[in-house]
């Protein structure tokens, strides 16, 4: 493959300071393509959907189970979730397999700050009250339990919140 | 076959295919796999307010919205052509306890004795609805990342700082749903 696209070139840099701020998923593609070649994400999405409803992780019971170490059900998923996840990058690395348009796949590694403790719980408080994390409320919304409308919203507003406060809270 | 995917999916099955979700975003665009930016991409796009965290090219992120709009649209398919009406299946520790708060309806996954509209009007709906989806939202984007973001995304990558922000989401879990949550279940 000869056609790998350039890293990230001069112009777009700052953009990607702001974007890579306290994010986990940063576009790395530097491609540029029609809007259509995202529903290959919609496809995604809805596989992931139906993988949430169906081992009923969004079930606000299992997360109750999972906090009071009623139930393996929740650590089972998670657990094997993550070897799964393991096996699959250190394959990706060492093979250095490529996209299916032919990019490198870059990784970014993540910096401590204090926002991972402090957010971290505060997200976990969220988590136990409203049974969900954000990929779940997406998921319980479609199943029809359309009063989690509310949740998202005001998750919304939490993300808002924070962008807002974001230079006076510790990091 | 409908019958087989109608049965509850177990962790063996259900966890592998959840971490699958990491190569497959990676190998189909150099995606890495995070949900909760979706709710900073709907806030750039829809009230950034000239707040400097939200202008970036929310655009060129729409991928990550498209994904979200899917697991609506997987929801709403397993919901409607992949579930049999059993009640979920709980340990019974779990129902003795819930009963004591008035809890005896485990048809749905999201139990409609809490999460329903009229207790939006209630100070237990308010706090468990509009305060629990305030707490996800802020502290999701303050740590950097949700459960897929860094438990999943971030561990798979071997991160240690995913793996103490995920340390904190238990933290705060076990404190929210074993101290604080049987109060506010009572009111």
């Amino acid at each position: 493959m000869n056609n790998t696209a350039p890293i990230k070139n001069i112009e777009t840099n700052t953009d990607f300071e702001v974007r890579s701020l306290d994010a986990i998923c940063i576009n790395e593609s530097t491609l540029k393509h029609p809007w259509w070649y995202n529903l290959k994400y919609l496809f995604a999405g809805v596989l992931f959907g139906i993988i949430l409803v169906k081992s009923e992780v969004i079930s606000w019971f299992r997360i109750q189970e999972m906090f009071h170490l009623q139930s393996f059900h929740m650590y089972g998923v998670i657990g094997s979730a993550v070897v799964t996840g393991i096996i699959s990058v250190f394959i990706i690395k060492k093979l250095n397999i490529k996209t299916i348009y032919g990019e490198k796949i870059e990784l970014p590694a993540k910096k401590f700050n204090k926002g991972q403790i402090y957010g971290g719980l505060l997200f976990g408080f969220g988590w136990a009250l409203t049974g969900a994390c954000p990929g779940p409320m997406f998921a319980q919304i479609g199943t029809g339990a359309l009063v989690i409308i509310v949740s998202l919203l005001s998750a919304i507003a939490g993300t808002w919140v924070y962008g807002l406060l974001r230079e006076k809270l510790p990091h | 076959m409908l019958e087989f995917l109608k049965q509850p999916m177990p962790w063996y099955i259900a966890g592998p295919l959840i971490g699958l979700m990491v190569p497959l975003l990676l190998i189909i665009g150099n995606k890495t796999f995070g949900i909760s930016s979706s709710l900073r991409h709907i806030c750039a796009a829809c009230i950034p307010a000239k707040i400097p965290f939200f202008q970036y090219k929310w655009k060129e992120e729409s991928w990550n919205l498209f994904l979200v709009a899917g697991i609506v649209t997987g929801g709403f398919i397993a919901a409607a052509f992949l579930m049999n009406m059993n009640a979920v299946n709980i340990n019974p520790k779990l129902v003795t306890e819930l009963s004591k708060y008035g809890m005896d309806n485990y048809q749905s996954l999201v139990p409609k004795q809490i999460f329903n509209w009229q207790a939006l009007l209630t100070a237990r709906g308010l706090i468990m609805i509009v305060g629990g989806g305030f707490l996800v939202g802020f502290g999701t984007r303050y740590a950097g990342g949700c459960t897929s973001g860094h438990a999943i995304m971030g561990l798979s990558n071997l991160q240690w700082p995913s793996l103490i922000a995920t340390m904190c989401f238990m933290a705060g879990g076990f404190i929210m749903a074993n101290l604080i949550l049987p109060f506010i279940l009572m009111l």
